[in-house]
């Protein structure tokens, strides 16, 4: 069985100095991983290449076995929030649609058969009362939802989370934590974070990137793999969520 | 003189009429792409190099609707082409586009012998003098850009609201986007045959920004501004009939007068609600 995202000696250059030098990855189908790692690390710039955006200098990447930019079709990804206007004039269910393109018909406006599983995808976000509201009247854990939602519309076999707990307080970042945590049982879920504290308790597997890359088991992270990875000693933080 | 008699009298105010009601179509169904994307100042690039079109098929002797047409889609497909390639030069271009566009008209009218008092219905329009053949023109134009629009709903609402999400989930973004801007240059020819280049923005912008005050869809939008532009257009047409005023320039006048008024009861009205 193809694992779901296979990374082999991955190279990638802006300039000069490279941003990710030959990375190793491999998730395994149903895993939860977490990728973290500092600013400039080169975690949104691998997300890019894994999605088919990006074009590595060298390298193997592949999605379900598929280039990325076949196997993208099968990953729900769900972006920070800088990637479009809030003040869009676009309703909670109109976002959530926007997951099927790509899927079923490519014209016309969407069917029925799409806006029953946008509807699903809302019941499982637990957004289903939002649905007519603008996205510019959401705060910042109903929006992350609704991108949850248009990422599940997609129907995909993996999830990509880029930091999806950025604009969202505490209670809402363990609520939607426990969101993932069910989706998990049947989706592979990549979530990129930088914070590695929080996550821990929630993944299988943490995936450090600072240009290259290092693997762990969550219950091995500690405070000598922090220091290595951001370059400096740090503490770890024990959060006591219930 | 009545406007409404005189319509069953006259059918230069007939065609003037068919002809407005087709430009509020055409603003109405590109006006809030325009406007919720932001490429007004594009808009305008391309209105202003229709005349460029314009004075080359007058030169030539050719009716100057289809050199409208032809300087649109060209000035369309160069803006976009460079702003995909490279963004960082997009505002000078369009600025160069438009001026460059002005300049070859206003030079190929200066040489075409005769007598030149069409520039100025270039520039403000002659809704009253639009011919039966470029009215048909014009509405195939708008059934054209109806029918592409239905085909390519999501695709035109995925790369407006969110390109990098349409990208990954296999929409041709760039592909669509030139599309979408070659039924711009198309609206803009629609649209100078009645209030002319310089006015166009106005009509392409005003009725879609009014609608996104009232309304939260790309839809609800378009079908609001197709309902202001006739509004305006119409009204615009009998007072300006009625008073023997230019058509473009009231048309304009009503469009901006509503637009400036709901932008300022807007906050009145909030502020009063809330005392």
């Amino acid at each position: 069985m193809n694992p779901a995202i296979h990374i082999a000696n991955l190279t990638f250059r802006y300039a000069t100095p490279p941003v990710l030098d030959h990375v190793d990855l491999e998730v395994r189908e149903g895993e939860f991983l977490g990728l973290v790692g500092p600013n400039g690390g080169g975690k949104s710039t691998l997300l890019k290449i894994v999605l088919g955006l990006l074009k590595p200098e060298s390298g193997t990447v592949e999605v379900l076995g598929k280039p990325p930019r076949i196997g993208r079709e099968s990953i729900g990804y769900v972006p920070q929030f800088a990637t479009f206007r809030r003040d869009f004039p676009i309703s909670v269910e109109d976002t959530v649609l926007l997951g099927r393109l790509g899927k079923g018909g490519a014209i016309g406006p969407f069917g029925r058969r799409d806006r029953e599983i946008a509807r699903q995808a809302m019941r499982e976000a637990r957004i289903s009362d939002l649905h007519g509201r603008p996205i510019e009247t959401l705060s910042g854990g109903q929006l992350q939802r609704t991108l949850v939602a248009r990422a599940l519309a997609c129907e995909p076999q993996i999830l990509l989370l880029d930091e999806p707990t950025a604009n969202i307080d505490q209670r809402g970042e363990m609520d939607i934590f426990d969101l993932f945590e069910s989706l998990n049982q049947r989706l592979t879920i990549v979530l990129v974070s930088h914070d590695i504290a929080f996550i821990s308790k929630y993944v299988h597997r943490v995936a450090c990137l600072n240009q290259t890359l290092i693997c762990h088991q969550t219950e091995n992270i500690n405070g000598e793999i922090i220091s290595e990875l951001y370059g400096e000693p740090m503490r770890i933080i024990h959060h006591n969520h219930g | 003189m009545d406007f409404l008699a005189s319509l069953a009298d006259y059918a230069f105010l007939r065609n003037a009429l068919f002809g407005g009601l087709l430009a509020s179509a055409a603003c109405g169904l590109m006006g809030p792409y325009v406007v919720v994307r932001r490429i007004g100042y594009l808009a305008g690039g391309i209105a202003h190099s229709v005349l460029g079109g314009m004075g080359l098929a007058y030169f030539l002797g050719g009716s100057p609707i289809w050199g409208a047409l032809a300087a649109a889609l060209a000035a369309a497909m160069i803006i976009g082409w460079v702003s995909l390639r490279a963004s960082e030069q997009e505002d000078t271009l369009i600025g160069a586009v438009w001026a460059v566009g002005m300049a070859a008209g206003i030079m190929f009218i200066s040489r075409t012998p005769g007598y030149n008092a069409d520039l100025m219905s270039y520039l403000f329009g002659s809704i009253l003098l639009i011919p039966d053949r470029d009215l048909w023109l014009l509405a195939s134009l708008v059934v054209l850009m109806g029918l592409v629009v239905t085909l390519f709903y999501r695709q035109f609402l995925a790369i407006a609201f969110d390109p990098e999400f349409a990208r990954i989930r296999g929409v041709r973004v760039e592909l669509m986007y030139l599309l979408l801007l070659c039924l711009v240059a198309l609206t803009v020819v629609v649209l100078v045959q009645v209030v002319g280049l310089i006015l166009v923005i106005a009509l392409l912008t005003l009725p879609a920004a009014l609608a996104a005050r009232f309304v939260r869809s790309l839809f609800a939008m378009m079908v609001i501004a197709t309902m202001l532009g006739v509004i305006f257009t119409i009204s615009g047409l009998a007072v300006s009939f009625q008073r023997d005023l230019p058509a473009g320039a009231t048309i304009i006048l009503i469009a901006g007068s509503a637009y400036f008024i709901v932008s300022l009861a807007g906050p009145l009205t909030r502020r009063i609600g809330s005392r």
